[in-house]
């Protein structure tokens, strides 16, 4: 693979990053100024076969056109919401994403922002630390976990994986998604209105696209209700932000905790001030060992390009 | 839960009588006010002291030998909380005072808690959090990697109400079970290491710890199990292990806990419990590695129902002569 040039956009991982240095001819985008970095491109269009994006900073139109060689999309996540797909269809280039390898992560981390939530846990942390236990006495109730409704919108991979979880919990399993599926212990709700109506926790866990960008928007907020909470460990454009933190401030909605936001690495300031929510900065699949497994994943796509094998995980 | 004075003073006529050790909580006096004859153990007159059978114990308020002997018809103490170290269980013993505790009503709670607190440390969302919420995700970057919980080696000190539904919890999450309980626990499913307490009990712990990445401690706090976690354990545990607590301070050596911690003998901790609280070894207050909640973190409103019940229901049970419900072995 010595002599595939690879284009790095961002430094994500530095596993990756030293594996491709050592396996591929590696080229470093963000070494670049952002002012220069079309005079980059041109000047190794021809080298450049393969681009490494990841969640944040995807690999739109311009860029595909500005590599001719480009032959393969090899992403460092699972969602590839930011490659235009559409673009690499027509060019016949070749994409693939990171699956199942971060999916216990993500669930782990949608469970234990559901906890942290309704139970406060930073907010918890917070108060010992800044020694009111001693001073002002005991912290505020919280609400029990086990034995809450859970929906879950989109029953994939990690939904599954979040239903196994909240099942040892006693929680009531509920989803929707486009097609009913035949899980004789989870209730299937036609409507995301509907699966919020009928849930105390809702969890989006599906893939970001034009059919579910704001599927969680006002309307559904409100059938949660100001009891429910909302747990977004897919994509900030999931949700409707501007109605969530509205809906937050007004106590429309009991609480939130979110891992993802519309224009990362901002989250609403607003957000800031409140003490029903948990906010954590895109760490879904943030764990050495995730990314490690994430890395060789994807590695591995690129092997097997080079070697004319099937792709590992291809989505394009 | 601040205590309301709620002592009805003079026996009411034709209730059963119920000694106090503290004033009842206001959720609790709601359900209770008005079926007993509350009155406080502390300013008990001497007929009120001969006659009492029933001493129930709001909170975690110490019940010594000398308070449980001022009344030589004492014949049960009702707890409202799921351990009782606070109260003298020999002298109970010796009385033949049989001794009710919360049941299950806190289990699953403490579970989740303890889970939350799993979580929480070894994914850093408390540290996450902070990074957040002071802007420094949009200035400094991307926060550091954390640690998987996927997959990891779990051991549970104690496998009762409590360490069971942390089991059942967290091999749901893909980690591996491991125990440690006064008994075998032949219905357990998990690949139980079955190490006594008692005799030898710092080296069947150390053994546990070894093997283990995270231990969470469920045990009830005893003569046998104060300080168990000691230096060696938390040695065993290792660099990049992480200790919870949602039992009792007093099972760890908690000066040692810290010093642990601060030599990175110990890698994270989570806790819900201290020795001597509402104090918190402020040495703690400054650790990104650690997960703090106060001790009340635990009750939730629908804990407290769970446990007004089980009061309710061991006192019914006493005074029309049924079985009670969460009784002690003593």
């Amino acid at each position: 693979m010595e002599s595939l040039g690879v284009l790095l956009v961002a430094p994500m991982n530095a596993y990756l990053e030293q594996e491709l240095d050592r396996r591929c001819r590696l080229f470093r985008l963000w070494e670049t100024p952002p002012d220069r970095r079309a005079d980059f491109l041109r000047a190794n269009a021809a080298s450049i076969r393969a681009v490494v994006p990841y969640a944040a900073l995807g690999v739109d139109a311009a860029m595909i056109d500005a590599l001719p060689a480009l032959e393969i999309v090899a992403s460092f996540s699972v969602g590839i919401d930011r490659v235009d797909l559409a673009r690499c269809r027509e060019r016949g280039i070749r994409v693939t994403n990171t699956p199942d390898v971060l999916t216990d992560d993500v669930a782990d981390l949608a469970v234990g922002l559901a906890i942290a939530t309704l139970r406060k846990i930073p907010q918890a942390d917070r108060y010992v630390r800044a020694g009111l236990w001693k001073n002002k006495g005991d912290f505020t109730l919280t609400t029990r976990f086990s034995g809450k409704r859970v929906g879950i919108i989109g029953l994939g991979r990690i939904g599954l994986a979040v239903a196994k979880r909240v099942e040892a919990f006693d929680c009531p399993v509920n989803y929707y998604q486009r097609t009913k599926q035949a899980y004789p212990n989870y209730t299937y709700y036609p409507s995301v209105v509907e699966l919020a109506a009928n849930s105390d926790v809702l969890v989006v866990a599906c893939p970001l696209n034009e059919h579910t960008r704001h599927i969680v928007n006002r309307e559904v907020m409100e059938a949660l209700g100001p009891k429910g909470v909302l747990i977004n460990i897919g994509r900030g454009p999931h949700v409707d932000e501007a109605a969530l933190v509205a809906a937050l401030v007004d106590g429309r909605l009991g609480g939130a905790g979110l891992d993802v936001f519309e224009d990362e690495p901002n989250a609403p300031e607003a957000l800031f001030a409140l003490d029903n929510v948990v906010l954590v900065p895109h760490v879904g699949s943030a764990t050495h060992e995730t990314r490690a497994a994430m890395a060789d994943l994807l590695l591995g796509n690129l092997e097997a390009h080079v070697a004319g094998k099937p792709l590992l995980t291809q989505v394009v | 839960m601040a205590p309301s004075a709620n002592f009805a003073g003079a026996a009411d006529a034709g209730k059963p009588l119920v000694l106090l050790a503290q004033p009842l909580f206001p959720d609790l006096a709601a359900v209770l006010d008005g079926r007993f004859s509350f009155a406080s153990a502390a300013d008990a007159d001497a007929g009120t002291a001969a006659e009492a059978r029933v001493l129930l114990v709001p909170a975690l308020v110490p019940v010594s030998a000398d308070l449980v002997d001022r009344f030589p018809a004492l014949e049960l103490v009702v707890a409202t909380s799921a351990g009782v170290d606070h109260i003298d269980l020999d002298a109970c013993r010796r009385r033949g005072i049989s001794v009710t505790n919360a049941g299950a009503a806190f289990a699953a709670d403490s579970a989740d808690y303890a889970v939350g607190l799993v979580v929480a440390v070894l994914r850093r969302v408390v540290a996450a959090e902070a990074y957040l919420r002071r802007g420094r995700w949009a200035t400094d970057g991307d926060y550091p990697l954390a640690t998987k919980v996927s997959g990891k080696r779990v051991g549970i000190v104690g496998l009762g109400r409590i360490g069971s539904l942390v089991a059942r919890r967290l091999a749901a999450f893909g980690c591996v079970i491991a125990y440690n309980s006064r008994s075998a626990k032949a219905s357990a499913p998990y690949v139980g290491i079955i190490l006594p307490f008692g005799a030898g009990r710092g080296r069947t712990l150390r053994e546990l710890a070894a093997d283990s990445d995270v231990l969470v401690l469920c045990c009830a706090l005893t003569e046998e199990t104060r300080r168990v976690v000691d230096r060696e354990v938390m040695e065993a545990l290792g660099k990049d292990g992480v200790l919870v607590n949602v039992s009792r301070g007093g099972l760890v050596d908690e000066p040692e806990l810290v010093r642990c911690l601060q030599e990175g003998v110990l890698g994270a901790a989570g806790l819900d419990v201290y020795e001597n609280e509402p104090a918190v070894p402020p040495e703690l207050f400054g650790m990104e590695d650690v997960v703090l909640s106060n001790h009340r973190a635990v009750i939730t409103p629908e804990s407290i129902r769970g446990v007004i019940d089980v009061v309710a229901a061991n006192l019914d049970a006493f005074f029309s002569g049924r079985p009670l419900l969460s009784p002690l072995q003593l």
